[in-house]
């Protein structure tokens, strides 16, 4: 489904990812881990398209298409969809034009979808304006659930939830990522940036990476990688020079 | 009535721009009409009992009282406009008055048009009795003008009695050569209501006005909130201001600017004289195209117990804004409209809904030509 090859990012004068190669094949869910400014969210926003990450060396293909030079709505388009850490707020552009303007098709019962994460009393509500973390992250899914795509990024999507939501959010997410289907039958991917590895409980990740100074240092099993950060922090990554 | 003209003698084009500036010719939603076409009055009526809608000299000969009424909230000495407008000796513009407890839910409306004159003036007097509740719509416009040059005097006085509410509306629809000067004045008394809706979204030469709300009774309320659009050389001087005199009043002066290349001055002012009032301004200007907004909006208070604040940002559309929505599959012509009608999307509490509509559709008409 996406493929990064040998992937050099710069933001201003400055090169944050240095030869970056991934591969998530479709129906596969991956996990990016990494110590704070690591690039992790630089990634992610370099795959959605924004126009601040400058990609120096590289390129993105995404089902086989390179979309490299492409801008965030094409890629959008396509079918690549992103659930932001910090989403913008926009002053009165209200979270149900937004999600009308960007349904493909007028069947979507947005009303309902937004009442199925919380959302349906923050529909009149200016986006993101005085939203808490955890309104912000369901307002993001809800967006998703519209959006629908088929390569789901997600930075952070447990930071800032309570726990009485984070199974809502958990589930949905599942959801988006097909985790209800059979695998056989599976068609959407992810990737995930999580530091606390909750999220893990609700969509079986398949592989995970880390990623330090902007490199993606190592790969493995998400649990595992996730459970030797725990016990020994980010030191050894920091230090390992050969991926 | 001084002129034989009728709706129908109107032509196509001038409906139609009529109808751009949210009159109903048909008068379907509408429970009055006044139409006046340069200076002869083509239509005064009004379906809804306890709403009287009359030309001024009409409701000058039924109304003895109504003198009291004439150049009190607004001074005839103001400037010369208003010195012109009081010189005529065959004033023209509409009375309308709610009577004691009467209340519209469909609008009424008033349309000015200026077609072929080089001035039009008006004078209007706008009453809501004690208890009545009015909604107007204001649709002010210009037709097969363009070119000649033209201009728009319009003395405009409104007095709020005790428990009573007018909410006004209007809507500019003139051409790059017209000049438009209104004058306009409230007078609010206790528990009145009184919000007053400006939008102009479409080219004029020139529109300078500072209408000023008085709130003399306790607990009144005015709410002011301005929409408008600057294209290449029109000049906007606008403003609202309000006198807080009585403990309770509150008032709150919100705009909504955007230039692409225009100039728009937009003033504010509020006056807190008295303990216990609240006052609230807030301008934001959105930057499309090289031009000007400037924003001067003033607080004054001069009291224990007054409490007044402003709000002012000028500025550009933020890119990571644009392209959070193009992220979610829209193009970034498509982004950038969809966050200016969001800055544009003012909610007005208590306008009826046919009139929030006659806005929002107003703001359609920009957002279709790319504002």
């Amino acid at each position: 489904m996406l493929q990064i090859k040998n992937l050099h990012v710069k933001v201003g004068d400055k090169e944050v990812l240095h030869d970056i190669n991934l591969h998530i094949g479709e129906g596969e869910t991956h996990v990016l881990l990494g110590p704070n400014g690591s690039g992790k969210t630089t990634l992610l926003m370099t795959i959605m398209g924004f126009s601040n990450y400058t990609i120096t060396q590289g390129k993105i293909l995404f089902r086989g298409e390179d979309v490299t030079g492409m801008h965030a709505h094409e890629r959008a388009q396509r079918g690549i969809g992103m659930l932001f850490q910090r989403p913008p707020t926009i002053s009165g552009l209200k979270l149900g034009k937004m999600l009308a303007a960007i349904s493909k098709t007028k069947d979507e019962n947005i009303p309902e979808l937004a009442k199925s994460v919380h959302m349906d009393k923050f529909l009149e509500r200016d986006i993101n304006k005085g939203f808490s973390g955890g309104e912000i992250k369901r307002s993001e899914v809800l967006q998703l659930m519209i959006q629908n795509p088929d390569f789901v990024m997600l930075d952070e999507p447990e930071s800032g939830v309570d726990l009485e939501n984070i199974s809502l959010i958990g589930t949905t997410i599942g959801s988006l990522l097909e985790k209800d289907k059979h695998l056989i039958k599976r068609r959407k991917s992810g990737l995930v940036i999580t530091h606390t590895g909750y999220i893990l409980d609700y969509i079986d990740a398949d592989k995970g990476h880390v990623m330090c100074d902007g490199q993606i240092r190592c790969h493995g099993n998400p649990r595992e990688i996730l459970k030797d950060i725990k016990q020994r922090g980010y030191k050894e990554c920091l230090e390992c020079r050969h991926p | 009535m001084s002129s034989p003209i009728k709706v129908s003698d109107l032509s196509k084009k001038d409906k139609e721009r009529i109808a751009q500036s949210g009159i109903d010719l048909e008068n379907k939603n509408r429970c009055g009409t006044y139409i006046q076409m340069d200076q002869d009055i083509v239509q005064t009526e009004c379906g809804d009992s306890g709403i009287e809608v009359l030309s001024y000299k009409r409701a000058i000969e039924k109304y003895d009282w109504l003198k009291e009424y004439v150049w009190n909230a607004v001074s005839s000495e103001k400037d010369d406009i208003t010195k012109y407008v009081a010189a005529q000796k065959d004033p023209k513009g509409y009375v309308i008055i709610a009577h004691k407890g009467s209340n519209n839910v469909m609008p009424v409306q008033a349309c000015l048009y200026l077609g072929k004159d080089q001035i039009q003036h008006v004078h209007n007097i706008v009453i809501a009795e004690e208890g009545a509740e009015l909604h107007m719509i204001s649709g002010c416009a210009s037709g097969a003008h363009v070119g000649k040059g033209g201009a728009h005097y319009g003395v405009s006085e409104f007095y709020i009695k005790k428990n009573a509410k007018i909410s006004f509306t209007m809507i500019h629809n003139w051409t790059e050569d017209i000049e438009v000067y209104p004058r306009s004045a409230s007078i609010i008394e206790e528990n009145g209501v009184f919000l007053s809706n400006y939008v102009c979204m479409q080219p004029v030469k020139k529109v300078q006005m500072y209408p000023t709300a008085t709130l003399k009774g306790a607990n009144s309320v005015a709410r002011f909130s301005s929409i408008v659009v600057s294209t290449p050389g029109s000049y906007m001087d606008l403003g609202s201001r309000a006198i807080l005199e009585a403990p309770g009043a509150s008032a709150e002066l919100i705009t909504r600017a955007i230039t692409k290349g225009g100039t728009i001055i937009s003033r504010g002012h509020i006056s807190g004289r008295v303990a216990g009032t609240r006052g609230h301004l807030e301008c934001k200007g959105l930057i499309l195209k090289d031009g000007l907004i400037y924003a001067i909006p003033e607080i004054e208070g001069s009291v224990v117990g007054t409490e007044l604040s402003h709000e002012a940002a000028v500025g550009k559309l933020a890119k990571d804004e644009i392209e959070y929505l193009m992220s979610r599959g829209l193009d970034e012509d498509e982004a950038t409209a969809t966050i200016i009608r969001g800055f544009l999307d003012v909610k007005i509490t208590g306008l009826p809904e046919a009139l929030q509509k006659q806005i929002d559709a107003s703001i359609d008409v920009a957002e279709k030509s790319g504002f």
